[in-house]
Parts: C-alpha cells; sequence; structure tokens
C-alpha cells in the first residue's frame, strides 16, 4: 500500500474505499455518542422518546384542541407525532452533525482517519433515537386503529431520504463552523424558525393552492407528507412534492460532501 | 533485505500567524473584510511562517529514527504531515505500508467510558479492527496494569493509570510505521522506562519508527540516525551521538542568565528594618569560555556568577550559592568565607560587584540542577533567590556506558581506584 504525501488543490473526490475501511469506528462513534448520551441519566433512553412525546401532548391540547388546527381527518394527536418524528430527526441530525467536528478537535488535532466519519456517526446517533421514538407510533395507530396501506412500502425510502437530507446540510454546517463559530448560533435558530415553515402541526393543505409549490421547496415538506400518506394511508402519496425532495436532498448531500471534503484538509490547522 | 519505506522531496508547511493568529474567525470578519474597499481577498496583516521547510530524506524499513530540536523546530509538523493530520504546502511524500501515530496518550478516551471501552474505542480511532484489538486485549491490559479496574469508567482513573492505559493501546498497534511523539514525556520513570522497553522491542520486529522526543538518553538509546531540527529546517541527517551533542549545543539559552528583572521579581527577604543596601543584578552559569550556558558536560567547570549591587558600604558581605535539587534540597554548597582570608575580602564599598563561584569538573553526576543564592551581611538581612536557575550536567566519562547504573546520582566524582591481585 503506498500514500503519496501532497498539497492538494480544488476540489477532491472522495474516497469511499477508506471510508469502507474504517467502517466500525464509524459503529465505534455512533456508539460511543448513544451511550455517553444517556449515561448518568435515571430514565436512560426514553429521552429520546420523552421529548417528542411531551411536545406531542402539548401540540395535542393547544393546536388539537383549542385552535383546532385542520389534520385531514387523522387523529390529532397522530398526525403531529408523525411530524415532530420527522422533525426531531431532521433537526438533530443536524444539530449533531453540525457541532460534531469542532467537539473532536482534539482528535482532528492528533489521529488521521477519514472526517467525514465524524459527522455521519453524529447523525446516525440521530437515526437511532428516530427508532426508538418510532416505538410510540406505532403504539398510538395501534390504539387509534389505523392501518397503513399499500403505499407503507414509501417508508424506509422516506427515512431515508430525510436521514441524508439532514446529513448533507449536516457536512455544510460541520465544515462551516470549524472556520466560523457563527453557525453554533445560527442553527439552534434556523431549526425553530423551520418548523413554521415546515408542515409539522399543520397540514399543507392549509396554504393555499398557488403558494404550496414555495413550500414544497423546503425538502422536508414532502418527505413529511409523504411520511403521513405513507404510514396513514389516508392519501394518496405527493410524488411530486417527493420528488423535488428527492432533487434538494440530492444537492446537498453531494455539494455538502464535496465541501466537507475541501475544507477538511485545513482542520487540523485551524480548528 | 532493507526498503525505502518513507521517502520525502522538499517537504514544506506553512501557517499564517499574525493578527488573525491561528484561531477561528467570524462570518462577520471574513464578510467584512471581503466588502472592504480596495482589500478584496487580500488580508493585512497576516504574517506567515514556515513551521517546516525543505526537508528531504529516504528512511529504510526497520529503521528507527530519532528527530531533535527545541520547541517550535518543526518536529511535530513533520509528524503531523506523515500521518496526515495536515496537508503540507508544498514538496511531497511517498509512504509504504499502514502508518500508526500517537502524537498523544489517550487522545481518543472518553471519560464516561470504561477503560474496556475506552481500548475498542481508542483502537478503532488508531484504525485497528474489532477482531485486531479483541486479539491484543489482554496484552494491552497487562501492559497497561489496570486489568483491577477494566470495567471502571476512566473518569476514576489516576492519571497514571490513564496514560498507561493510552499508551498500551497504540502500543500495540500493528502497523508497519509508527510515529511517536513525546508520549513519554509524561507518566513516572517506572512507566517512562517500560514504554522505552516497549518501542526497543517494536522496532526489533522490523518495523519503522519515527521518535520525537526531548529526552536525550532515550533517543541515545534507541535511535540510530537521528535528525535534528531547526526553526524548521532539517539541521542534520546524522548518527545519534553527533545530532544529540549539535543539539545540546545548540541549547545555549537566556534560561542561563536571571537578570534583574527576574532576580527582583524571586527575591525573598527584601533588607526590611535596615536600609535597602543590598541588590541582585544578575546571577548567571558561564562555561569554560565564559558564555551562559544551562547545560554543562561533567568535566567542564561551572562558574556562577553573582552580579550585585552595593548601595551602602557593608562591612562583611556572605554569598551563599547553592547547589540544589528539584526541591530545593541543598546538594552542595559553597561560601565565600568558606576560604579564611583577611577580613577585607569581605568588604564592600558601595558599587557593582560580580563574584564568581566556580564548581569543579568531574564533581555532579548526569542530574537536572537548580541553584539558588543568598546575599547576606551582619547589618543586613538574608535575602535569597531559591531555585533562580536550572541546569543539566550530562556525565563525560570515558566509557560510554549509558545506563541506569550510570545516572540517578547528583554526585559523580573522581575517585580514585586502587586494584590489588589477592590471589592468584
Amino acid at each position: 500500500m503506498m500514500t503519496l504525501i501532497q498539497p492538494s488543490r480544488g476540489w477532491r473526490h472522495i474516497d469511499f474505499r477508506e471510508i469502507w475501511a474504517y467502517r466500525e469506528l464509524l459503529y465505534f462513534f455512533t456508539w460511543r455518542d448513544l451511550k455517553i448520551r444517556y449515561k448518568q441519566t435515571v430514565i436512560g433512553v426514553l429521552w429520546a422518546v420523552l421529548q417528542p412525546f411531551l411536545t406531542m401532548v402539548v401540540f395535542s391540547v393547544f393546536f388539537g384542541q383549542f385552535v383546532k388546527v385542520p389534520s385531514e381527518g387523522v387523529p390529532y394527536p397522530v398526525f403531529v407525532y408523525l411530524g415532530l418524528l420527522l422533525w426531531t430527526l431532521f433537526s438533530q441530525s443536524l444539530t449533531r452533525a453540525s457541532e460534531s467536528v469542532v467537539s473532536h478537535s482534539n482528535l482532528v488535532k492528533k489521529v488521521y482517519f477519514p472526517r467525514l466519519i465524524i459527522p455521519v456517526a453524529a447523525s446516525l446517533s440521530a437515526l437511532v433515537d428516530f427508532f426508538i421514538s418510532f416505538v410510540i407510533l406505532l403504539i398510538m395507530m395501534l390504539f387509534y386503529k389505523i392501518v397503513p396501506g399499500p403505499s407503507v412500502v414509501y417508508f424506509p425510502f422516506l427515512v431515508m431520504l430525510c436521514f441524508l437530507c439532514s446529513i448533507g446540510i449536516g457536512f455544510w454546517l460541520a465544515a462551516i463552523n470549524v472556520l466560523y463559530r457563527d453557525v453554533r448560533y445560527a442553527v439552534p435558530f434556523l431549526i425553530q424558525l423551520g418548523m413554521y415553515i415546515t408542515p409539522v402541526i399543520y397540514p399543507v393543505s392549509v396554504v393555499p393552492k398557488e403558494y404550496a409549490w414555495i413550500i414544497y421547496l423546503n425538502p422536508m415538506t414532502g418527505i413529511i407528507e409523504g411520511f403521513r400518506a405513507s404510514l396513514l394511508g389516508y392519501k394518496a402519496m405527493p410524488v411530486a412534492g417527493i420528488g423535488i425532495s428527492f432533487l434538494v436532498t440530492v444537492i446537498f448531500l453531494l455539494s455538502g460532501l464535496f465541501y466537507f471534503r475541501k475544507v477538511e484538509r485545513i482542520f487540523a490547522d485551524v480548528i | 533485505m532493507s526498503r525505502s519505506v518513507i521517502k520525502t522531496w522538499g517537504l514544506g508547511k506553512e501557517y499564517q500567524v499574525g493578527e488573525r493568529g491561528p484561531g477561528y474567525e467570524t462570518l462577520r470578519d471574513t464578510l467584512s473584510n471581503y466588502f472592504k474597499p480596495g482589500s478584496s481577498h487580500v488580508k493585512i496583516n497576516q504574517e506567515k511562517i514556515w513551521a517546516v521547510k525543505d526537508v528531504a530524506f529516504e528512511v529504510q524499513q526497520g529503521e528507527i529514527i530519532g528527530i531533535i530540536g527545541k520547541n517550535g523546530a518543526g518536529k511535530s509538523t513533520l509528524l503531523k504531515m506523515l500521518s496526515r493530520i495536515t496537508e503540507p504546502t508544498e514538496g511531497k511524500a511517498e509512504i509504504h505500508g499502514r502508518v500508526g501515530s500517537l502524537l498523544e496518550v489517550g487522545s481518543g478516551f472518553h471519560l464516561e467510558l470504561t477503560g474496556r471501552e475506552n481500548i475498542f474505542l481508542n483502537g478503532a480511532i488508531l484504525g485497528m479492527s474489532k477482531k485486531e484489538i479483541a486479539g491484543k486485549f489482554d496484552a494491552i491490559v497487562d501492559f497497561a496494569e489496570v486489568s483491577r479496574f477494566i470495567d471502571t469508567p476512566v473518569k476514576f482513573y489516576s492519571s497514571g493509570m490513564y496514560m498507561r492505559l493510552g499508551f498500551a493501546v497504540a502500543a500495540f498497534m500493528e502497523t508497519e510505521i509508527l510515529l511517536i511523539d513525546e508520549v513519554l514525556a509524561v507518566g513516572d520513570a517506572a512507566f517512562q522506562k517500560k514504554c522505552l522497553g516497549r518501542i526497543g522491542n517494536i522496532a526489533q520486529g522490523g518495523r519503522t519508527i519515527f521518535f520525537v522526543s526531548h529526552n536525550m538518553s532515550a533517543v541515545k538509546n534507541l535511535c540510530h540516525r537521528v535528525l535534528l531540527f531547526e526553526q524548521g529546517k532539517m539541521l542534520l541527517d546524522t548518527n545519534a551521538d553527533e545530532a544529540v551533542a549539535r543539539y545540546l549545543d545548540q541549547h545555549i539559552t537566556q534560561g542561563a542568565v536571571a537578570d534583574e528583572a527576574q532576580c527582583a521579581k524571586n527575591v525573598i527577604g527584601k533588607a526590611q528594618g535596615f536600609s535597602e543596601s543590598l541588590r541582585y543584578l544578575e546571577i548567571a552559569l558561564l562555561n569554560k569560555g565564559g558564555k551562559s550556558v544551562d547545560h554543562f558536560f561533567s568535566d567542564e567547570p561551572i562558574d556562577v556568577a553573582v552580579t550585585y549591587q552595593c548601595l551602602h558600604p557593608v562591612s562583611d558581605l556572605w554569598i551563599t550559592v547553592q547547589i540544589v535539587d528539584e526541591d530545593n534540597q541543598p546538594i552542595l554548597i559553597s561560601n565565600n568565607v568558606d576560604e579564611k582570608k583577611e577580613f577585607e575580602f569581605y568588604k564592600r564599598e558601595a558599587g557593582i560587584y560580580k563574584s564568581l563561584c566556580r564548581v569543579e569538573p568531574d564533581l555532579l553526576g548526569e542530574k537536572q540542577f537548580y541553584v539558588s543564592v543568598h546575599l547576606s551581611s551582619s547589618t543586613t538581612e538574608r535575602i535569597v533567590l531559591n531555585k533562580i536557575l536550572k541546569f543539566l550536567v550530562q556525565f563525560k566519562g570515558y566509557n560510554n556506558i549509558h545506563d541506569d547504573f550510570t545516572k540517578n546520582a547528583y554526585l559523580r566524582p573522581h575517585f580514585k581506584w586502587e586494584t590489588q591481585r589477592l590471589q592468584k
């Protein structure tokens, strides 16, 4: 095996073979993130569930009962929990990825390994949290006797899309965060704003038809709407919306990957 | 048969220093710089320095290369480039084989995880597979001597245990090339010895090792070839003895002199009650040539030069020079009144004086020493400078044995030896 060390210029390719060689590190980082997150807590992994669950309860009371936000015939708690579930995955994955490289500055300065592992592992831990809190959704669907239709086959694809979209933006933010720490202040704020322009607590159908396409430019719109259609089976899959989400995700993911690789070479010098 | 495993051509790394420093900037800085009229892209006040410049060498398989030089000479930057942590600015290097780097002990550890968990995590960070780590697990735990605490979170470890475990994981990496930086500077003597032993073992296995250290005897013991760095440039690429000697020569620093300000800062016991009549101006260690140095060979004299000012006439000035250990315990004491002389000899008119106390050659052992000085008289209070200077002695006897039997003693005088044959 020969390694050539020399200055690189411009864009760099993504060395998937090397990342594959370090796949165990990816596993260990994810495992460590989960382990640390819930260590020395009393209810442990239940925290992953508690956050979206309690938010769902509060939203159901205020938005569902008092404000009477329409939920397209679906019981509002299920409707909003589904949105919260995906939004939590998206925002957590994005937040953890964006902080990940900076919080590993010690390692970045002292050990070599493919840097892409760091944000991916951070996002993966959010994906694990998602599957844990997903159990609650299943229980709720049982309770409300909701049976998904055939479009349930879209489910894994949509979760994957949501994950890849968040990680694509995460790559950008993680790299920018190394150079400009403004990111750490901007992200929580943007995530809060993002939730309001995403149909988490309301359906897209409340938006006037002629503006709906603007809402769909937000990749999470198609994903969440598609998720509801897929799991609850009460309406047709918003194929066009999902198509936009897919496109936007691909753009974020590829550009994020290459930007990260481009900036990566100066990580150890400026972090 | 040896083959070339590392080859570099004109390797160099440039860093930006100056206003921005190595730290991060905020987006606003960049934006405002960008939009500043006339200064597009040109950043002001950004000095650039070459941390490493024009480094070219070739290393054969199985060589143990020592890298020495003062702080900031570029040693660590070189290792960082070879281990791909940072990119060179120019030049290139070819490396044949897997590179393992041990630039810091336990850098991948997480305090909340147990020793066992950290071994696997750290191993993975260093590029080992789970299977590989599992196979070496017992040996690692054994080496680190932490078997009783292996399932305890490392936050409860003593710093010694923590470092032992950190070193142990890395020491069992099976890479063809190993880069080691200063990790031995930590830990107690026994542990350092154990680490050196382990590195020696690794080296015998035909692997190539780069060893950055300030520990000259370790470098001499381990390395056959040493690269000496100074201000980013490779000054020497030669055998260990020559390079270490050059390095120690280089070591003539300001550390061998304490000026008036330093003395004033460290002085204990201002001549209270009396008018202040004595003042230290400078304490210096001088070699044979009168140069101030902080490193001596055991076969040369050490002059402790005390420069002081008498603001008023002093009838009897006592100057005490102490060579002390790290805890300020005196190893030897010399006083100007030890020599029986005329009373005049101790008398000082107002003025500036320099008194020399010569520590004879062939007396001190291979150790680090400190100098303390006392000034007093019957009419003034004693003013003391504790451990004001530090110096190193390197043994220069007839043999060149460097093992523990010839070290660790404060005194290594030349005594007479006589041998008689008593029986046939």
